[in-house]
Parts: C-alpha cells; structure tokens; sequence
C-alpha cells in the first residue's frame, strides 16, 4: 500500500517532468484565473519574489527527446546546447503560451543571447535578465545584487499588479526554505541509503519542484520522505558514485535509469538550482537583502558561477567525500562551453586524488543508451574488481 | 607627392609591424627577468589601470589569433585535445592552452605566465579561461563584473537607480583591483599617471571613430576585416600609451590619402558588406577571397566595435574624477559593446544605413558562442522587419578542420547572386 503510493508519487512527477505542457502550471491558473505564471532559465532564480507577488514560478529547463525541435533551430547556431533550442521551441511551438515574463540569466555566452533572442521572438511576454555578481567576493557584490533583485521585484510587481511587501516576502521565504530543507532531507537519504530511492525518483521528486506550486511540493515531499525511508530494500555490492554535469542541460531519465542499474548515485548536481541555497534564509528586517546575502554567502557551486571561495574542483572532492563516493561520473551537455571546461578541472582533481572517474557527454535530446550502459557497466565491474 | 602617387602607402603596415613586434619583445623580455605581467583580454582589459602599475599586457586571443595567420594554431589545439580539452569549446581557448602545456613558445616570442589576471564578463568564457590559469599557476585572478543592459526592449539608456547602482559596484571594483595590482607589483597607486593615460585614451577613442568613419566614403578606403583587425589589435595592446596614438594618426593620414586619390580597400568595389561575428583566421585569405572575387568589400566589421571593449564609441574620460570617470565611461561605453553583441539588431540596422551597406554576412563560428548563438535570428528579424539581406555561414576561427571551402562557396556565390538580383530590380 505505501509502496503503491510512493510509485504514484514518483510516476506523478516523472510525468509531470516530460510533459512539455507543464499540466501543473495550467491547473494552478484554472483554479487562480488572472494569476501570472512566470518562467525562468536555469541555473538559479530567488524564485519567493514570484511567489510573494501571488504568482507562480517555473523553472523552464528544455525538454525531453520526446520534443520536436522544429522552429528554434533555424534561430539559433548549430554549435548550441539543446536546452537552449529546445527551451525556445517550447515556447514557439505554444507549450508555453502561458507564461506573462521570462527570465534569463547571463550564465554562459551561449544563454546570454536568450535575452535576445526571445525580446526579438516573442512580444507577448516581457524577456528580462537578471544579472549576479561575477565577483561575488567584492564588497560592492551584495549590495548591486540586492539592487538587481528590487529591480525584480519591480517586474514582478508590474506583471503581477501586486504590491510585494517585507511581510509577503518573508513568508515566501519559509515556504521555500522548507522546501529546500525537504530536498536536503531527500539528498541525506541518498547518500546514507542509497538503495532506498533511485536516482531516477529522487531526481523526479526533485525536479517536480520547479513545475508545480512549492506548496504542493512540499506536502509531496512530507508524503514521500517518511514513506522511502520505510522501505523495506537491502543494500547491494554497487559502486558509489557521484554525478556531476547537471547544474544546467539535464539527462534524460533513461540516461541516469542506465546509470543507476550499475551504480549508486549517491549525490549529484542534478537540477542544483532548486537547491542553491544551502541554508535556512533568516528574512529578518529585509528580506530582499537576506536573499541576496545568501545567494553570495550560503550557496551551493556551479561551472558557470565563479567565486574564488568556492575553487570547484575543492567544492566538488567535498561533494565526493561528504558522499563517501568511492568514484564519480563527470558529465557534460553536449556543446556546453562551461560545463566541458570544468570537466578537465574535475578530471585532474580526481587524479591527483586517485578517484577513479568515467568522463561522460549527454544531451537532453538522446534517445539511444547502450554505448553509455557499456561504458557504466565496464567502469563500475572495473571498480568492483578493484575494492573486491 | 606627386599628384596621385600614395606617399603613404605601407606606412600603417610596417609601423603595425614594429609595434607588434616590440609588443613580443617586451612580453618575452618580461618572461625571461621574471617581472610580473598581467594576461587580460580584448573587451575590457582595463588598461587605463595596469598600466599605472607597468604592467606589460599579454592579450591570450591576439595570441591565438596569430597563430592561427600563421598557420599554427592547430599544434596548439591538438595538444589541448591531447590534455583532455574538448573539440567543441572555444578554440582560442585551446590554443592557449596548448601553449601553456607545450611550454609557451609562440611563433612571435615567449608567451609568459601571468603574475596576475584581470578578466571581464564581457565573455563568460573568459572567466573559465582565466580560472584554467589560476589552476596552472596559482595566480591572482580579478574578475571585473560588468553589468549589462536590462529590460525587453534594449534601447541603451539604464534608469537613473539603475545606473546608480551599476557605477558604484563597477568603481567599488576598480579601487578593489587598484589594491589587487598594489599587491602584486609592490608599486603604489599614482593617480596622475592615470589621468595621463586616461587623456591618451580619449585621444585613441577619438582617432578610432575617425578611422572608423573614413569607411563612410564610396569606395571605401579599408578592409574592416583584413585591416580592422589591425587597428583593433594595436588599439589593445598600445591602449592608452603615445606609440598607439602614434599608430592611429599614422593610419588615419594613409587611409585620408587613399580617400582623396579615391583609392578603395579592393580594386572594385561592386558590393559594400558588414561582417558581423569574426572572420576565420586559419583560413583568413581563403575567407577574404570568398567575398573580393564578387567585388564585396568589407566596409563595417562588428568586431571592429566590440572587441575594443567601447574604444569606438567615444570614450571621454573626465580627468578630474579618474576613478568615477573610468567607471561611467565602462558603463556607457563597454556596456553597449558587450549587451550589443546580443541585442544588436537595432545596432546594426543603423550601421547599415551609416555605411550603405548592400548585404550583412554573419558568420558563426563554433568557437565563439558569444558572438553565434543569436546570429540566424538576427539575420532573420533584420530582413523580416527591415529588409536587411543578410548571409549565415559557419566555420570558425582558428580551426581549419571546420573549414568546408566549397560549402561555403556555394552559399556566398547564392548570396552574392541575390544581392545582384535585387540591385537589378531596384534598378528597373
Ligand atoms: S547547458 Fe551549458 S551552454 Fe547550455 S545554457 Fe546551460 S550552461 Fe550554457
Ligand atoms: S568565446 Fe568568443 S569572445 Fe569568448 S574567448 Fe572565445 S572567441 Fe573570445
């Protein structure tokens, strides 16, 4: 019985995640008729300014091989990521019809021109970039990034007609501080018991979080926590990994279901957005600088964030022995500029540390995984040899 | 003179040659008495401020791009390869590190290890490039963060707040930078030395716009591509000091004498064209041939704009506020330059009026996302909304395995046809 309702949960969400007409969006403005629905790209968006307008943030992050790309490729170069043609197609094609604003973020060359590209596109939503601080370590950085969220808040304010107050904001910040806490919790099973939930439903959990109201996640997430947690699995003889290469373009499910069927995925970067912030937000006084305080002092790390704190090849051997990993897969998106560049960093860091790793290319897009099941298989039978 | 004899001709050249030339030497000189140098890059090097310090500037893409003209670069990128670097990143990138890793020796000279690195945002790869030699060499790595253009529309001009706003983190940043260059030179800031440097600026930034604006005349008197490329290289490296100054009163002089004897960049100018993106440098004369044989010549060139990091949008620097004044003009120049490169349809539009331009060529190249990503749709809106002919064609730029001579072909022959097409019905 509960593991019934589990398999609902996690099927619920799975589907929620390939469904390119974001269902859980439409719901929401059925039932809230003249809300506002307001997408933004990855990696992170402080998404309790939404929320505090009454509006509803997604997280639009491309799609799955199940999408036809069939306009965006014509506006965009051949030498380009997929998840920025195929976040365009969604929104050329209607799937995205609803949205009132987008938000990009200069986090790449490639998605700098997002911007762009949609103001040029799309005249029925405003397609606004938010800028963070490249020099998260200069003491000007806080404050120009508490100034660009209240230019936010401005845009939201004007999209939405609500006024987004101190009290409104504060409150948001719970609900998102919960639900940060909850993906926490999901991420200490994973790595403590990792034959409890596989890669493929915690990832689907977590990425639910991004399409649906975070209210509804957060019940989701109190249903699922104490239901895997009464699973009734044994540990198997599998490597533990960690994945790395997901902070932007994701894998596909089958990918990581490849993956997972050798290995233990026992932490990864997958959907990192959604849990940037590393601790609870105290809103205090000011919640808007809160946030902006802990974008620059409590968050997580990426290839396309840059903080001299924070040398990722330390952050990401942390992430590898926080999870007692004996290995790690490092990935990256296909014609993914930042993610291919820190591949090497990872790469040398895990040699000079003597962590055994398998350097993988994905894409969204893929539809075929034998050569990724030959390649998992071999490394983690290899691992297994070793550690016998 | 005699009437119509050039009593200029070559002089841009041969002093471009020894600018340079005494750019390695200082470079490799610097390298070989260990003295600090600072690696930056085009769009944004901050010069004003590294060369209060003495500081010689080591340009990493002017670099590559010299050995992609000479037809080296792809040593360098196969032992970037060889080191784990992927095929499909930025290929000045690679280059650079091919170099570091074979033990930095240039064909020009000793590319030397860099004391410190200043790099803007104006190209996120930047960041990641200078984070490859913050690995290799411990080095202190200063991003100066530059905030962009906000709002849908893209017409420049930020609100008073957010202007505000801007100014202070980017003048916050510069005194972080002064005390970070303090560190590693042991030298103190001196502040009339920067106002010095800043007056050669505003001198350079007014020669730059002159020269640019030459190519306004019919024929045009330069190749905004073959010899832009020039002008833009010596306006980084000599950014702020006399012999750069020096070098764009030179070009300006040949290029008004070939205005006046009517001489243009090609034999036959039958097409004016505008390139936006870069040209392909393994492949320079190859791309440059593809376009002269039709009578095109390249009278505007994007890169001629953006890779100077605003030089040509009339940097005026008030030197009774430096620092204030460096940081405003960023923002009101450097800031076009970088937002324009992907919201530039407006931009262009204009430049192709300014220049009676017949046709734009965008060319895409896989190295650069920065200046790619958003080109077909550019192409696209120009001509659907302002009837603007515009070519795409992909390569890239320093490497030759992803040069298809005969595609390319095909694809510039069809447009030139087009525009030929269009002039006869205009015509009719
Ligand atoms: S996948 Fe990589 S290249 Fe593509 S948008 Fe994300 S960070 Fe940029
Ligand atoms: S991506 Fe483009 S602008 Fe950036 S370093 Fe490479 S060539 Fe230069």
């Amino acid at each position: 019985m509960a593991d019934e309702e589990l398999g609902d949960i996690f099927e619920e969400c799975r589907a929620l995640a390939e469904d390119h007409d974001f269902p859980a969006a439409r719901r929401w403005l059925e039932e809230n008729p003249g809300g506002k629905v307001i997408g933004h790209f990855q990696v992170y968006f402080p998404e309790e300014i939404i929320h505090a307008a009454g509006a509803l943030p997604i997280k639009v992050s491309g799609g799955s091989s199940g999408l036809q790309i069939r306009s965006a490729d014509a506006r965009i170069a051949a030498f380009v990521c997929s998840i920025l043609r195929s976040s365009l197609e969604m929104k050329m094609a209607g799937h995205l019809d609803f949205l009132s604003m987008f938000v990009t973020h200069p986090i790449c060359d490639a998605a700098r021109h997002c911007g762009g590209v949609w103001a040029r596109n799309f005249d029925d939503i405003s397609s606004q970039i938010l800028y963070y601080p490249h020099n998260p370590t200069s003491a000007y950085a806080l404050q120009y990034l508490t100034d660009e969220y209240r230019r936010m808040v401005s845009a939201v304010e004007e999209i939405t007609g609500t006024k987004v107050t101190d009290e409104a904001l504060a409150a948001s910040i719970e609900v998102f501080n919960e639900n940060r806490r909850l993906l926490r919790d999901l991420y200490r099973i994973k790595r403590e018991t990792p034959w409890l939930v596989t890669t493929v439903e915690a990832y689907s959990l977590t990425r639910a979080a991004g399409l649906m109201p975070r209210e509804d996640h957060n019940d989701l997430m109190r249903r699922a926590l104490p239901l895997i947690v009464a699973r009734d699995a044994k540990p198997q003889d599998r490597v533990r990994v960690v994945f790395e290469g997901g902070f932007c373009e994701q894998p596909a499910f089958d990918m990581l279901a490849v993956i997972q069927d050798a290995c233990y995925i026992v932490d990864d970067d997958l959907m990192i957005g959604l849990r940037w912030i590393t601790e609870d937000v105290v809103a205090g006084d000011d919640p808007l600088t809160a946030l902006a305080k802990a974008y620059v002092e409590s968050s997580s790390y990426s290839p396309v964030q840059r903080d001299e704190r924070k040398p990722k090849e330390t952050m990401f051997l942390e992430r590898v022995r926080g999870a007692n990993a004996e290995a790690a897969i490092v990935g990256a998106a296909k014609m993914c500029e930042p993610g291919l560049e820190e591949q090497v960093g990872y790469s040398r860091a895990l040699d000079d540390e003597g962590i055994p790793h398998l350097i993988m290319e994905f894409e969204e897009k893929m539809t075929g995984f034998e050569q990724v099941r030959m390649e998992v298989e071999t490394f983690a039978e290899s691992l297994l040899f070793e550690f016998a | 003179m005699t009437e119509n004899q050039p009593s200029m001709a070559g002089a841009t050249r041969t002093q471009s040659r020894q600018l340079m030339d005494g750019w390695w030497k200082d470079l490799t000189d610097a390298d070989a008495a260990g003295r600090p140098v600072a690696n930056v890059f085009v769009m944004g090097s901050i010069a004003e401020i590294l060369r209060v310090f003495d500081l010689p500037m080591s340009f990493p893409e002017v670099a590559a791009l010299q050995t992609a003209v000479r037809g080296r670069s792809m040593d360098f990128l196969l032992a970037a390869e060889d080191y784990g670097y992927s095929p499909d990143i930025c290929g000045y990138v690679k280059v650079d590190a091919g170099l570091h890793i074979t033990g930095r020796n240039h064909p020009q000279g000793k590319l030397p290890k860099p004391a410190i690195v200043v790099a803007t945002n104006m190209c996120n790869t930047y960041i990641k490039w200078a984070e490859i030699w913050e690995r290799m060499y411990e080095c202190p790595v200063f991003v100066l963060d530059l905030p962009g253009w906000r709002g849908s529309g893209f017409e420049y001009g930020l609100d008073g707040a957010t202007f505000e706003s801007d100014r202070r983190y980017v003048e916050g940043q510069l005194r972080e930078l002064i005390t970070v260059c303090e560190e590693v030179t042991g030298l103190e800031f001196d502040i009339d030395k920067l106002r010095e440097i800043m007056l050669e600026v505003n001198r350079m930034s007014g020669l730059y716009q002159e020269i640019i604006a030459l190519n306004e005349n019919r024929p045009a008197p330069f190749n905004a591509v073959t010899e832009g490329i020039n002008y833009m290289g010596i306006a980084n490296a000599f950014r702020g000091s006399p012999e750069g100054n020096l070098f764009m009163e030179t070009a300006l002089a040949e290029l008004r004498e070939r205005v006046a004897l009517g001489q243009g960049a090609i034999a036959e100018e039958k097409f004016r064209l505008m390139l936006v993106g870069t040209a392909c440098y393994s492949n320079f004369r190859d791309f440059n041939r593809l376009f002269e044989q039709w009578g095109g010549s390249f009278v505007a060139s994007e890169y001629m704009s953006y890779a100077g990091g605003g030089i040509d949008r009339g940097i005026q620097y008030d030197v009774s506020r430096p620092l204030e004044s460096l940081a405003e003009q960023i923002l009101v120049t450097a800031q076009p330059s970088m937002s324009g490169i992907f919201h530039s349809h407006d931009w262009l539009a204009q430049q192709f009026e300014r220049f009676s331009v017949d046709g734009i060529c965008f060319h895409g190249v896989k190295s650069c996302r920065t200046t790619s990503t958003g080109l077909p749709d550019t192409r696209e809106w120009l001509f659907k909304n302002m009837d603007i002919p515009g070519l795409f064609i992909q390569s890239d730029l320093v490497d030759s395995r992803l040069w298809a001579e005969a595609q390319l072909k095909n694809r510039v022959d069809a447009f030139f046809e087009s525009l030929e097409s269009r002039r006869a019905l205009a015509g009719r």
